[in-house]
């Protein structure tokens, strides 16, 4: 009982990790520009089949296509921003929900019209790890989990360290006082909006290299981002990590002492919960 | 009083009424279930008008009421072989209710923070129902064909539920037009245009919005039990798609929110669009995206919507566009 | 007595916004409430609106306990409120920001009735023309004069004013101070937050100074004006010092 449940957590924990990595793209677009970005899931299908696309068909080893992927997800994240999000910017809330839901629905539209709703997969098995003699890990897995912590650093490096960041710090702060000092929020608002497309892309891809998937296998995520990014704080990276790994412990867990179809009702029942009892997250959101 | 018979009110009336007698005059099934469908959405649209065109709070996970009400009563009628006028009404009454206890703690939120919640109280409905025995977990319920005998049979069971359909629309409009032209409603549009100022000037705002938060639960519940009385069945699949919200809230804001014609000519565009989508050889599998692009469209250029347009262009027709 | 306010002490994280306030207002009056920016004026009115609930003390409207209340029971009990930095209802007409007033206010009347008042209430404020005209399209003098105009719809028997005046011209000022006092005259009080000092001083029955959420001074206009206290805690501005001592 107690090595499977090790198993369980542990599983569950890597797994947290590229949840928290997903849900890190929603929660910056929602800390820089108050903007809950619906589009998330397809973003997220999308660096899965982009993954899958570059392995079974230029032979490119699945990790090094990430980083391909997380540019097409940054260049995507351009896009959207400029097509669906900057007209709506200061609009109602509404209107950016119902934008870029739109754009959902755009991208999975196409999507099932290119990949139709067959399920993929990459096959790319990288051995497993053992901890102590009682926890085996998948090695996919553990990569998945050190690539999310990778992309996580990279971030809070960039967002603290560079001058892009720092401007982006800014206008999440105060958009009309960055812009008063010369700070271009458009641009910048675009750059946020595309990493934290890139982030979720990037998930995507990472996620690919374990789980079969369709094009319809973002939603799901989508879902569990909202949760991480509630559960962490809106707006707040590192509580998106944070929440990712709450989560994904809980998905470890709860299986041992409830039927598994129980899980979806802790999560977002967890989630209704925080929402009303402290809307602001466990860290304190933007 | 004179205001109750202003053209706003009887123009999306007669047109429903019409449509429907025309159905009931020709007795065709297919004219009968398309139409089923059609009355189906404007009913949802324009219960879902109620709340976000009125007080301006976007509930996107508005398909929870349909579910749960629906399962409700389905499984009065299925299981326990109440009628189906009394257990789609008693569906409609779970439904407020649960509205009226979820909306005294989730109204308290915000904007997204609200539109979020109404998502994961969705997904929390279907998980649970996909696990409660009584509701048939995650197979569902289903109707033994002898309780159609009943009715008369299963055409007649079928025109039954249709009708009844075509009734309660034509209340939902009246309400959507009573509500919007009351004492009430006037507190509504000012919590919609400010809520904080509205408090101060003496608006009860908790107590008006779980109010109206049941009522647009209430009649999604009946029409949930009729759509799966006709159907045969239920599950938790088919009960609480959020895509179903989310078609019914674009068909709001296509038509026009806070209007009550509005949800209805969204309701027939949209549809009319999907079935045109969907049958023709070039969209048939781009329907979602040419659906999405044009919901982009109008949320970025007309966000008034079709009849919010024509209003504000032509104020000389405000009567009429109400 | 309409208006009786004691000890209220509110606090912000560190910030002590209001300490021991305690004054009278007798029914019929015009109060003028004056003080340095950032001294609390605000969050005084937010504390007898009910959008705040004061840490401590109490206010006693007409006899009756209203500390804590929350602003939709304070608003039916007859207060109404014009904001500084005003908060139309855009998307509804002129008349029906009005008749949201009197809805909801202190008599609760039914929309024909309200749409009465507020037919009397704008000519009052001279909006009567725009009446259907959407509340955001109007100019910021037409909004300050719609927000008077709410507040009157209610018929309350307190009226609250911030700084009403702040951006009009003088023939606009000049304008606003007949039809607060035509206010008076039928009978409404008065607690008005202004910077305008000569409009202050010339409509105000009493004055209350407050600085740094303190009451420092309490009287006529022309006892307040010459008050060393108040000279000194708005001797950052000279020339409003100036004009204090000359009256």
């Amino acid at each position: 009982m107690l090595d499977q449940l090790l198993s369980s957590l542990t599983d569950g924990l890597l797994l947290g990790f590229v949840y928290g990595l997903a849900a890190m793209g929603l929660s910056l677009i929602w800390g820089v520009m108050t903007v809950i970005n619906l589009a998330h899931g397809p973003v997220i299908a999308l660096g899965m089949f982009g993954t899958y696309l570059l392995f079974s068909h230029v032979g490119m080893n699945p990790y090094l296509a990430l980083f391909l992927v997380a540019l097409l997800g940054l260049l995507s994240g351009f896009l959207i921003y400029g097509v669906a999000v900057h007209r709506v910017i200061d609009a109602p809330h509404l209107s950016s929900l119902l934008a870029t839901f739109a754009v959902n629905m755009i991208l999975i539209g196409v999507g099932t019209a290119l990949f139709t709703t067959s399920p993929h997969n990459i096959d790319y098995p990288m051995g497993s790890l053992q901890l102590g003699s009682m926890i085996t890990i998948p090695g996919t897995r553990f990569i998945a989990a050190l690539g999310a912590v990778a992309f996580t650093a990279g971030l809070y490096l960039f967002l603290y360290f560079s001058r892009p960041g720092k401007a982006i710090r800014a206008v999440a702060n105060n958009r009309v006082a960055a812009e008063l000092m010369g700070i271009p929020s458009a641009q910048v608002l675009a750059l946020s909006f595309g990493i934290g497309t890139m982030l979720a892309a990037v998930a995507g891809g990472l996620i690919s290299t374990f789980f079969p998937f369709t094009i319809l296998s973002g939603g799901p995520y989508e879902l569990k981002s909202f949760v991480i990014c509630v559960l962490g704080g809106l707006g707040n990276p590192l509580g998106a990590l944070l929440g990712g790994l709450i989560l994904g412990g809980l998905e470890g867990l709860v299986p041992t002492f409830m039927p598994v179809s129980w899980v979806p009702v802790v999560e977002f029942g967890l989630f209704v919960l925080v929402l009303l009892i402290r809307p602001s997250g466990l860290l304190g959101a933007k | 009083m004179k205001n109750r018979l202003r053209p706003g009110l009887w123009i999306p009336l007669a047109f429903v009424l019409i449509w429907g007698l025309a159905v009931l005059v020709l007795r065709q099934d297919t004219l009968r279930e398309t139409t089923f469908t059609l009355l189906m959405f404007v009913g949802l649209a324009s219960s879902l008008n109620i709340l976000l065109g009125y007080t301006g709070y976007v509930s996107f996970g508005h398909i929870v009421f349909f579910g749960l009400g629906g399962y409700t009563g389905f499984y009065l009628l299925s299981q326990q072989g109440w009628p189906l006028y009394i257990a789609a009404l008693a569906g409609g009454v779970l439904s407020a209710g649960l509205a009226w206890l979820l909306g005294l703690a989730v109204l308290r939120l915000r904007g997204a923070y609200f539109a979020l919640a109404t998502i994961g109280i969705n997904e929390a409905a279907r998980a649970f129902v996909s696990n409660f025995a009584p509701f048939g977990g995650a197979t569902g319920l289903f109707v033994n064909f002898s309780a159609y005998d009943h009715y008369g049979g299963a055409g007649p069971a079928l025109w039954l539920a249709f009708i009844l359909l075509w009734i309660i629309t034509l209340i939902i409009l009246l309400t959507s037009f009573l509500v919007k032209h009351s004492r009430f409603g006037l507190g509504l549009l000012a919590i919609r245009e400010d809520e904080d100022a509205a408090m101060v000037m003496g608006v009860k705002a908790p107590q008006a919005k779980t109010i109206t938060f049941a009522i647009s639960a209430f009649f999604p519940g009946i029409i949930g039990t009729l759509y799966f009385f006709k159907n045969g069945n239920v599950e938790p699949g088919d009960a609480f798609q959020l895509h179903m919200s989310i078609e019914a809230l674009v068909m709001v804001m296509l038509g026009g929110q806070g209007t009550v014609l509005g949800p209805l000519v969204g309701a027939i565009t949209y549809q009319g669009l999907r079935g045109y989508l969907l049958t023709s050889p070039l969209f048939k599998s781009l329907h979602l995206a040419v659906a999405g692009l044009f919901l982009l469209l109008i949320v970025l250029f007309v966000p008034a919507g079709a009849v919010g347009w024509v209003r504000g262009r032509f104020s000389g027709l405000r009567r009429f566009l109400e | 007595m309409i208006l009786e306010v004691r000890d209220i002490t509110k606090k912000f994280g560190g910030l002590q916004a209001l300490t021991e306030v305690t004054f009278d207002l007798p029914q019929g009056q015009i109060l003028g409430l004056i003080g340095p920016n950032g001294a609390g004026k605000t969050t005084l009115f937010n504390v007898l609106n009910g959008i705040y609930a004061p840490d401590a003390g109490r206010v006693i409207f007409r006899g009756e306990d209203i500390t804590g209340l929350p602003s939709y029971e304070v608003a039916r009990r007859g207060i109404a409120r014009a904001y500084q930095v005003v908060r139309p209802l855009s998307d509804l007409t002129v008349q029906e920001n009005v008749m949201v007033g009197a809805c909801f206010g202190r008599e609760c009347f039914s929309l024909t009735d309200a749409a009465k008042i507020a037919g009397e209430v704008l000519a009052q404020v001279g909006l009567a023309d725009r009446a259907q005209q959407p509340a955001g399209s109007l100019n910021v003098a037409q909004k300050k004069r719609l927000e008077l105009a709410r507040a009157l719809g209610a018929r309350p028997y307190l009226l609250l004013l911030d700084e009403v005046l702040a951006g009009l011209n003088p023939s606009e000022i000049t304008a606003m101070l007949d039809t607060i006092r035509q206010i008076r005259d039928r009978g409404t009080t008065i607690l008005m937050i202004e910077h305008v000092m000569q409009a202050v001083m010339n409509v105000s029955h009493r004055v209350i100074v407050l600085d740094y959420g303190r009451l420092i001074a309490e009287g006529l206009p022309q006892e307040v004006a010459n008050n060393p206290e108040v000279i000194e805690a708005y001797l950052g501005d000279p020339k409003i010092a100036e004009r204090l001592m000359r009256g």
